[in-house]
């Protein structure tokens, strides 16, 4: 079963529509690109996908489910802008995460922050932007979820940043679970995805795998993107 | 091992050549097991499927075979290395000779000039 269906799914936000009927599908054990430019409808695909917003027309399925309880324990969401509370400590943290999620693996996100050498003690607060982006993204990825939903997870940090980000991601494979990354730096992440959705206007544009992009077109994913969506 | 990528090539093709070239240069020596499949992508940083399929094209080539618990391992047939590795150096000299006829050389002038260059690199070496 898919990990992700959407059938004619659409959001307004007043007389604006941020989605137009997007039908799509992700399977499991796929590492998936959501690309688009800026206001082309990826961030109110994720928060629809995580039941923060609710659709105005059309339907959205987690598993075969509503968005709801059940599915909050299954999908985990890297938002766009670090949410994590910065009086906390790191093992105020990791206590707070292992409150919350039942499928937190505390000892895999132990081992990650050990080898940034980032110490329990420390302060979110004390922490620079890159440091915290990394920290959460060890949270999001340590939950044994079904579904990973990363908001520009590469955005504004620096390419060794991002180097560790995209190896973390891989580093937590797994084949029974779906990754959705929301980029514009589609160069970076190029390498890492199976798949990439082109999203614009709220419309999906294009649906494929990279390989097969590059196979067909003889361009990179972020060649062919230049081209689509050339200004 | 040094990955890279590049233009518009499938990457799964690309990650074929490179181990093809890590093997043939004894990188990855004969008979030797292969680091798993998710070490592999980690290290090349690339989609664990896609470093798998590149995987599955070189066993249906020979030059890697698996063993059902033990894992992945490079092939101890030397014939077939030395094969590989001629294939990959009959690629590059047609690259460059489509180089050099590209700047209007016939192929004896290549020859000649070849033959110059690696005389002179030889003398080079001895001093």
């Amino acid at each position: 079963m898919s990990i992700l269906e959407c059938k004619g799914l659409s959001k307004n936000y007043g007389s604006v529509t941020a989605l137009d009927h997007v039908d799509l599908t992700i399977e499991p054990g796929r590492i998936v690109g959501l690309l688009g430019p800026n206001g082309s409808g990826k961030t109110t695909l994720l928060k629809l996908a995580n039941g923060l917003l609710t659709p105005t027309a059309g339907e959205l399925r987690i598993d075969g489910l509503l968005p709801g309880k059940e599915t909050h324990g299954m999908v985990s969401y890297l938002p766009e802008r670090t949410c994590i509370s910065t009086w906390m400590t790191v093992s105020q943290l990791l206590d707070f995460y292992g409150d919350f999620y039942p499928d937190f693996r505390r000892d895999v996100a132990v081992e990650m922050l050990k080898r940034l050498n980032i110490s329990d003690s420390q302060r979110i607060r004390q922490m620079s932007k890159g440091t915290r982006e990394k920290v959460q993204l060890i949270m999001v990825m340590s939950r044994a979820a079904k579904l990973y939903l990363l908001d520009e997870p590469i955005g504004g940090v620096d390419p060794a940043t991002r180097d560790y980000i995209l190896s973390t991601i891989i580093g937590n494979y797994n084949p029974d679970a779906a990754v959705v990354i929301s980029t514009h730096l589609i160069a970076d992440v190029e390498k890492v995805l199976d798949d990439v959705i082109f999203i614009n206007q709220g419309r999906v544009v294009l649906q494929s795998s990279v390989d097969a992009i590059r196979e067909e077109k003889g361009m990179s994913v972020d060649a062919l993107f230049r081209e689509v969506f050339r200004c | 091992m040094n990955w890279q990528f590049d233009g518009g090539a499938p990457i799964y093709s690309q990650l074929v050549g490179q181990i093809k070239q890590g093997i043939v240069s004894g990188a990855f020596p004969p008979g030797e097991r292969l680091p798993s499949v998710r070490d592999l992508a980690t290290e090349a940083g690339v989609n664990p499927n896609t470093m798998q399929r590149a995987l599955t094209e070189l066993e249906r080539d020979g030059l890697v075979y698996s063993q059902r618990t033990a894992g992945r391992f490079v092939t101890e047939d030397r014939n077939m290395i030395e094969e590989a590795k001629r294939g990959l150096a009959a690629a590059q000299i047609r690259n460059f000779l489509e180089a050099m006829t590209r700047l209007g050389y016939e192929k004896e002038e290549i020859v000649t000039l070849v033959r110059q260059e690696t005389t002179e690199e030889g003398l080079q070496c001895q001093f």
